[in-house]
C-alpha cells in the first residue's frame, strides 16, 4: 500500500456542509470526466465524455438505478484546471443528504476520498500556485491530517475498532497461513484448506457488510443521529425542540417521513446531527391537550438512536412517565427534568439526569455536551471534518468488500492460493486504513509466531 | 607498524569470496576491470558452510534474476546439482520455487575454475585488515602481510567472518564458519572509517555419516523427474544427470525432553550469545521452547555431496553442547545409531546496518566503498549472491564513471532485497520472502530472463550469442500472444468434445481462444488440437505465452499498481537536501530521513515510521525548491 498516491482520481465535498443552497463535490485526475460520465444522466443524451472544456450540464446523477440528485455538471479538462488536471464538478442541491449521496456515488465508482488539502496540494505539484501559496499548503497538510485522523481514532475507540481488528486478525490469520505454506514449501504443519479459507472469507465478507450497513458513519452525518423527544403532555417537549431548533442556525431541510406521517427536523449539534423525528407530532400533543399515544411512543423509541426522555420536575413521577422510561430499556437516553425555575417535586434518585429550565434556556447546553459525549469525538468542531473521517471509513470498507468479493470469486474459480493472498492483502489494508495501521512486517512476523518454520 | 610495500594497483579489490564477492568479483572483471578477489583461505571459495541447496522460495527468484543480469550462481549449480525440484507448483506460477541440492565440494571446485579462468581477475589468499581511504574516497587495501593493493573501488563481502566466534555449550571457539579463521583486524578499520557495526547470529545443524543412518525408517525424497535448469544457457537435456534423494524424518518427545532438561547448558538461553538470530533459522531448542505444543518436528536428511558420506539434519540447528547434541539426534527414527563428523553451533559476526548504503551498495559517506551479503546483515547464499552482482556492477561503473544500476521494486526481487536493507529498520538477518515483493504476480521467477537481460546486456555480462537467443525468445512470445488473440472458436463438435474431455462446459456461442485459456480447467497446450496452425515452440516460450494469456486480469491490475508505485520513484529527492529546513516534519521523520537520506519520495514513504503527513510535507518542500 503506497502511503501517498499523486496521480489516482480523487474527489471530496469543496463546499462547507450544513448550510448553502448547494453542494459542490469536485473531482480531479485523469479518470475524472470518465467516473462522472458513468453516474451522469442528461434528458437530451449528452454525454459529459464528449463534452467540450469548461462546460455545464444539466442532468442527474444516477447510481444503481436510482435518482440520486438533480444537477449541474461542470467539465473541466487540464491543463486549464485549479489542479491542472481533469476536474469535474458536480453542483447538488444543498444540505447534507444530496452532496453526500453524490459523493458517495463518485467514490463508488472508484474515486478515492481527498486528503485534507490534497485538491491545493495537487494544483502546487503541478506547478499552478506559487511559492507563498505553497507554504499555506504545507499548513494545510500538517493541521489538518493528523487532525483528522485524531477524529477518525477518536470515534473508533468503540466497537467499531474492535470489530475491525478482529476481522483483520482473522484475515491476517488467513495470510499467513498461505504465505508460511509458500515460503516453506515443505512445511506440514496443518494449513487452512482452501473451503476453511473460503468460509472465513465468507465470515469476514458478512462482517464487513454488517458494519457497513449499522456503523456505517455516512449514514450518522447523511440522516443524523434519530433523536426522539419523549415525554407525557405539557412536560415541554416542543419548547425543547424549539430551543434547539432556534440554536442551531444550521436546519437543512424539512424531511417528509417515508413509513408514516412523520416530519423531522435536521439539527446540529456541534458538528453532530441529530435528526429529530416526528416534530410535528410533539407540537401536536402539546397543543392539543390529549392523552399521548403510548403505541406511537413505543414505535418512535424502537426506531430511535437517541431518546430525550423529559420529565416535569416541578410534579410527582406519574404512572405515564413510568410507561415512558420502561420504553427507553437499552437504548441510549437522556434524561432531562425541566421546570426547573419551579419548585421541584420530582424525585428521581440513581438517575443521571439534567435538569434544564427551556423557558429560561438554562442547561441546555450541558444537553450539547452530553450528546457529543455519547457520540464520541467530543471536540468535533468542523463538521466538515468529522464527514470527511467517517465517508473515508466507509469507502475503505467499501474496498475491502471488493476484495473480499473477489477472493471468493478466485477461490470460485479454482485459482491458485498467490491470487487469493493477493486480495486478502488488499483487504487487509483497507481496514488498515480504518484503524490507522498498516501491512509493512505484519504478515511476516505472524508467520514466525504462529509456524514453526526453518532449518 | 611494519613498512609496506606496494603489491599491485588494480581497479578494484573485493574482500571475501563467498556467494557475494565471486558474483562482484566476476561481474567487475568481465566489465573490463582489474579486479583482485582476497580470501582468507582459496579453499573456502564459494563455500556453504550450511546448508547443501541454492533456491527455494523466492531464493529460487532470485538464483534466476542473477542468472538473467549475467551472474554466476545459476549456471554454477546447473553444473553441481545433485538433485533438482520444482516446489509449490500448484500455488500459481508467481511462486513457483525452483531448488537444487548442490554437491558443496563440486561447487567450490566449479566457481573457483570459473574465478581463475575469467579475465581481468585474480584470486589472492590473506585477510585483508585496513581499507586506506584519502578525502572520503577509497584508495588501497593493506594485507595482513603488510603489502598494499592499490585501487579505486573496494567491496566489503566478509560474510560471517568478521571477529566471529562459534559456540556450542560451553564450547566457544573464536573462529569463522567451519572451523576457519576468522577475521580480526577489519572491524577496527570499520569503525575508524565512521561505520557502525552491529552482532547478528547464525548457526547450522551437524553433520553426520551417511553409513549410521537407517533410510528405511524415513521417508525418501526424489528429486524431479523433468528437471529445469537455473540458467538461460542451459537446456534440461544437457544438464540432466542420475540424481541423489533427500529422506525425512521427524523429533519426537524423547528429542524434545532432552532439549527441555539441557536448556541451562545452552549458551542461547544463559545469556552468553549476544547477537540477534533470524525468527527464520530457529535452533531446534528454540522451536521447542516457543512451540512447546508441538509434539514433532519436522527434519530433512540431505546429502553434502556425491563423493562424501557426510550428511546435513536440516532442522536440527542447535548450540547445545555435544554430548546433549549426539544424545538428542540419536533420538530421532534412522538416527538411532547416528555418529557425527561435524558438531551443530552457533555463530556470531560483526556486521552491519545496510541503512548507511546507498542502493547502489555504495556506503553513504565512503566513495569507492561498496558491501554486499551477509555483512550487509542478510542471511543465505542466493541473498548474498544478489547483492555482489549488484555491488560489483557498480563498483565497475563507479571506476568508469558510468550510471550505477539500482533495480526497483517492481522490476525484481534484487530491488525488494536492496531497497528493504537499504531503506527499513534492520531487526534480524533479513531472508528473502515472496510476501514481501508487492508487485510479486510480475516478478516469476519463469520470466526473470524477460525483465532483466536486457540490463546484463547492456552492462556488458551477457555475449552477443545469448542476446540473440533470448531477443527470439521475446519475439516468439509475442508473436505467438498477439496470434492467439486473433483464433475465435465455435460450438462445434470438435470443439466441445475437446473441452468436455478437459472437464470444463462446453460453449455455446462462438469465443475467443483466450477466454478458454483463461477457465481454471484449460491451459494453452490443452487447446494444441484445436488450433491447425500453431507453430511448432519451445516449452519456455509457451508458459509464457500461457501465463500471460491466462492471468491477464490479475496481471494487469498488477500492472496498474506498479504505475502508481512509479509516479513516486519519480520524485527525486535533491542529493543535498537539509532536512532541518523542511518545515512541519515530525523529529522522528527528521531522524530517520537524515539516516537513510531516501533518493526519492517513493523510498522516503518506505522507511519504517514516516508517516504519510511527512511525506506530504517533503513534496511541497522539494517543490518550492525547485
Amino acid at each position: 500500500m503506497l502511503k501517498v498516491n499523486l496521480s489516482d482520481t480523487i474527489a471530496a465535498i469543496s463546499t462547507a456542509t450544513g448550510s448553502g443552497g448547494i453542494g459542490i463535490v469536485r473531482i480531479s485526475g485523469s479518470q475524472a470526466i470518465e467516473l462522472a460520465d458513468s453516474l451522469f444522466v442528461s434528458p437530451s443524451g449528452k454525454r459529459l465524455k464528449e463534452s467540450r472544456s469548461h462546460m455545464i450540464h444539466y442532468g442527474n446523477i444516477v447510481c444503481d438505478d436510482k435518482i440520486i440528485d438533480e444537477v449541474l455538471v461542470t467539465v473541466m479538462k487540464a491543463p486549464n484546471t485549479y489542479t491542472r488536471e481533469d476536474v469535474v464538478e458536480i453542483n447538488t442541491h444543498g444540505g447534507f443528504r444530496a452532496v453526500t449521496a453524490v459523493l458517495d456515488a463518485v467514490i463508488k465508482k472508484g474515486a478515492r476520498l481527498a486528503e485534507p488539502g490534497e485538491f491545493t496540494k495537487r494544483a502546487f505539484l503541478n506547478g499552478r500556485i506559487d511559492l507563498t501559496q505553497a507554504e499555506a499548503v504545507a499548513d494545510i497538510i500538517n493541521a489538518k491530517t493528523d487532525k483528522s485522523r485524531d477524529i477518525a481514532i477518536a470515534r473508533l475507540k468503540g466497537s467499531l475498532s474492535a470489530e475491525i481488528k478482529d476481522i483483520r486478525e482473522n484475515i491476517l490469520t488467513m495470510l499467513a497461513n498461505i504465505e508460511a505454506a509458500i515460503a516453506y514449501p515443505e512445511h506440514d504443519d496443518e494449513t487452512m484448506t482452501r473451503s476453511m479459507i473460503e468460509k472465513g472469507t465468507r465470515e469476514a465478507l458478512e462482517k464487513v457488510d454488517r458494519l457497513i450497513a449499522t456503523a456505517d458513519m455516512g449514514r450518522i452525518y447523511r440522516e443524523g443521529i434519530k433523536t426522539v423527544i419523549l415525554g407525557k403532555p405539557n412536560v415541554g417537549k416542543s419548547s425543547l425542540l424549539n430551543a434547539l431548533l432556534e440554536e442551531d442556525r444550521a436546519i437543512v431541510t424539512d424531511i417528509p417521513g417515508t413509513t408514516r406521517d412523520v416530519v423531522s427536523e435536521f439539527i446540529n449539534v456541534g458538528g453532530i446531527p441529530l435528526n429529530i423525528i416526528d416534530t410535528a407530532g410533539i407540537r401536536d400533543t402539546d397543543n392539543v391537550i390529549e392523552k399521548i399515544g403510548v403505541e406511537r411512543s413505543r414505535s418512535l423509541a424502537r426506531e430511535a438512536d437517541l431518546i430525550l426522555l423529559m420529565f416535569d420536575g416541578s410534579s410527582r413521577l406519574s404512572s405515564e412517565d413510568r410507561e415512558l422510561m420502561s420504553l427507553t430499556k437499552g437504548k441510549r437516553t437522556i434524561v432531562l427534568i425541566n421546570k426547573l425555575d419551579l419548585e421541584q417535586k420530582l424525585d428521581l434518585r440513581d438517575m443521571d439526569a439534567i435538569g434544564i429550565s427551556v423557558k429560561n434556556n438554562v442547561g441546555i447546553y450541558r444537553l450539547y455536551d452530553k450528546i457529543k459525549e455519547m457520540f464520541g469525538a467530543g471536540d468535533i468542531e468542523n463538521s466538515n471534518e468529522a464527514l470527511i473521517s467517517g465517508e473515508r471509513n466507509k469507502a475503505s470498507l467499501h474496498k475491502a468488500k471488493q476484495s473480499l468479493e473477489n477472493v471468493i470469486e478466485t477461490l470460485e474459480g479454482s485459482m491458485p492460493e498467490d491470487f487469493v493472498s493477493m486480495d486478502l492483502t488488499a483487504a487487509y489494508e483497507a481496514l488498515g486504513e480504518i484503524t490507522g495501521e498498516t501491512l509493512e512486517e505484519d504478515i511476516i512476523d505472524k508467520i514466525f509466531s504462529e509456524f514453526c518454520l526453518g532449518k | 607498524m611494519e613498512k609496506l610495500y606496494i603489491a599491485d594497483s588494480v581497479d578494484i579489490c573485493v574482500i571475501g569470496a563467498g556467494h557475494s564477492g565471486c558474483e562482484a568479483a566476476l561481474a567487475a572483471a568481465r566489465m573490463g576491470l582489474s579486479t583482485i578477489l582476497f580470501a582468507i583461505n582459496l579453499d573456502s571459495i564459494a563455500m556453504m558452510p550450511c546448508n547443501p541447496n541454492v533456491g527455494g522460495s523466492s531464493k529460487g527468484h532470485l538464483v534466476k534474476e542473477i542468472d538473467a543480469l549475467g551472474g554466476e550462481m545459476g549456471k554454477n549449480i546447473d553444473k553441481t546439482y545433485i538433485q533438482s525440484r520444482m516446489l509449490n507448483t500448484g500455488k500459481g506460477p508467481a511462486v513457483y520455487s525452483l531448488r537444487a541440492q548442490a554437491d558443496k565440494s563440486k561447487y567450490h571446485t566449479e566457481m573457483k575454475k570459473t574465478l581463475e579462468n575469467t579475465q581481468n581477475l585474480s584470486v589472492r589468499q590473506g585477510e585483508i585488515v585496513d581499507i586506506v581511504t584519502e578525502k572520503g574516497k577509497v584508495t588501497g587495501v593493506i594485507s595482513e602481510s603488510n603489502a598494499l593493493y592499490k585501487c579505486k573501488a573496494v567491496i566489503i563481502c566478509t560474510g560471517t567472518y568478521l571477529k566471529a566466534r562459534c559456540l556450542y555449550g560451553d564450547t566457544i571457539i573464536e573462529s569463522g564458519p567451519n572451523g576457519l579463521r576468522r577475521a580480526n583486524g577489519l572491524s577496527d578499520c570499520l569503525k575508524r572509517l565512521g561505520i557502525r557495526l552491529f552482532r547478528y547470529k547464525t548457526g547450522t545443524p551437524a553433520r553426520v555419516d551417511k553409513r549410521t543412518i537407517d533410510f528405511s525408517k524415513m521417508k525418501e525424497q526424489p528429486g524431479d523427474k523433468d528437471i529445469v535448469p537455473f540458467s538461460f544457457e542451459n537446456k534440461p537435456e544437457d544438464i540432466e544427470r542420475e540424481q541423489i534423494s533427500c529422506y525425512l524424518t521427524y523429533t519426537n518427545e524423547k528429542t524434545h525432553d532432552i532439549i527441555r532438561n539441557n536448556l541451562d547448558r545452552s549458551p542461547l538461553y544463559s545469556g552468553v550469545i549476544e547477537g540477534t538470530g533470524p525468527r527464520y533459522c530457529p535452533s531446534i531448542e528454540d522451536k521447542v521452547v516457543r512451540f512447546a505444543d508441538k509434539t514433532r518436528h519436522q527434519i530433512f536428511i540431505e546429502p553434502e555431496g556425491e563423493d562424501t558420506n557426510e550428511m546435513y539434519v536440516q532442522g536440527m540447528s542447535s548450540s547445545l553442547p555435544e554430548d546433549v547434541q549426539i544424545a538428542m539426534y540419536r533420538t530421532l527414527p534412522g538416527l538411532e545409531n547416528v555418529r557425527f563428523t561435524r558438531t551443530a553451533y552457533a555463530i556470531e559476526y560483526d556486521c552491519i546496518d545496510a541503512n548507511q548504503l546507498k542502493l547502489t551498495l555504495e556506503f553513504k559517506n565512503i566513495k569507492g566503498l561498496f558491501s554486499a551479503g551477509q555483512f550487509n546483515g542478510t542471511s543465505g547464499y542466493e541473498e548474498a549472491a544478489a547483492q555482489g552482482i549488484i555491488a560489483g556492477i557498480n563498483a565497475a561503473a563507479y571506476c568508469k564513471g558510468a550510471e550505477p544500476l539500482v533495480l526497483d521494486r517492481s522490476r525484481a526481487y534484487i530491488g525488494v532485497l536492496i531497497d528493504d536493507i537499504v531503506t527499513k529498520e534492520s531487526r534480524e538477518p533479513y531472508r528473502m520472502m515472496t510476501s514481501r515483493a508487492e508487485y510479486r504476480l510480475l516478478l516469476r521467477q519463469d520470466n526473470a530472463d524477460l525483465r532483466l537481460t536486457d540490463i546484463g546486456y547492456r552492462y556488458g555480462l551477457i555475449s552477443e550469442e545469448r542476446y540473440a537467443r533470448f531477443l527470439a525468445k521475446r519475439e516468439a512470445i509475442e508473436k505467438e500472444t498477439e496470434r492467439i488473440k486473433k483464433i475465435n472458436l465455435g460450438p462445434s463438435e470438435e470443439v466441445n468434445g475437446i473441452l468436455t474431455k478437459c472437464g470444463t462446459t462446453p460453449i455455446s456461442t462462438g469465443v475467443n481462444m483466450t477466454d478458454l485459456i483463461k477457465r481454471p480447467e484449460m491451459d494453452y497446450d490443452k487447446l494444441a488440437p484445436l488450433d491447425p496452425l500453431r507453430p511448432e515452440l519451445d516449452r519456455e516460450v509457451r508458459e509464457q505465452v500461457n501465463i500471460q494469456i491466462k492471468y491477464e486480469g490479475y496481471i494487469s491490475r498488477q500492472m496498474n499498481q506498479v504505475e502508481q508505485f512509479k509516479k513516486l520513484e519519480d520524485r527525486r529527492i535533491p542529493e543535498d537536501i537539509d532536512y532541518d529546513k523542511v518545515k512541519g516534519l515530525r523529529i522522528e521523520a527528521t531522524q530517520k530521513f537524515k539516516i537513510v537520506r531516501p533518493v526519492n519520495i517513493g523510498q522516503a514513504s518506505r522507511i519504517s515510521g514516516v508517516s504519510p503527513a511527512d511525506v506530504n510535507m517533503l513534496l511541497v518542500y522539494i517543490n518550492t525548491k525547485q
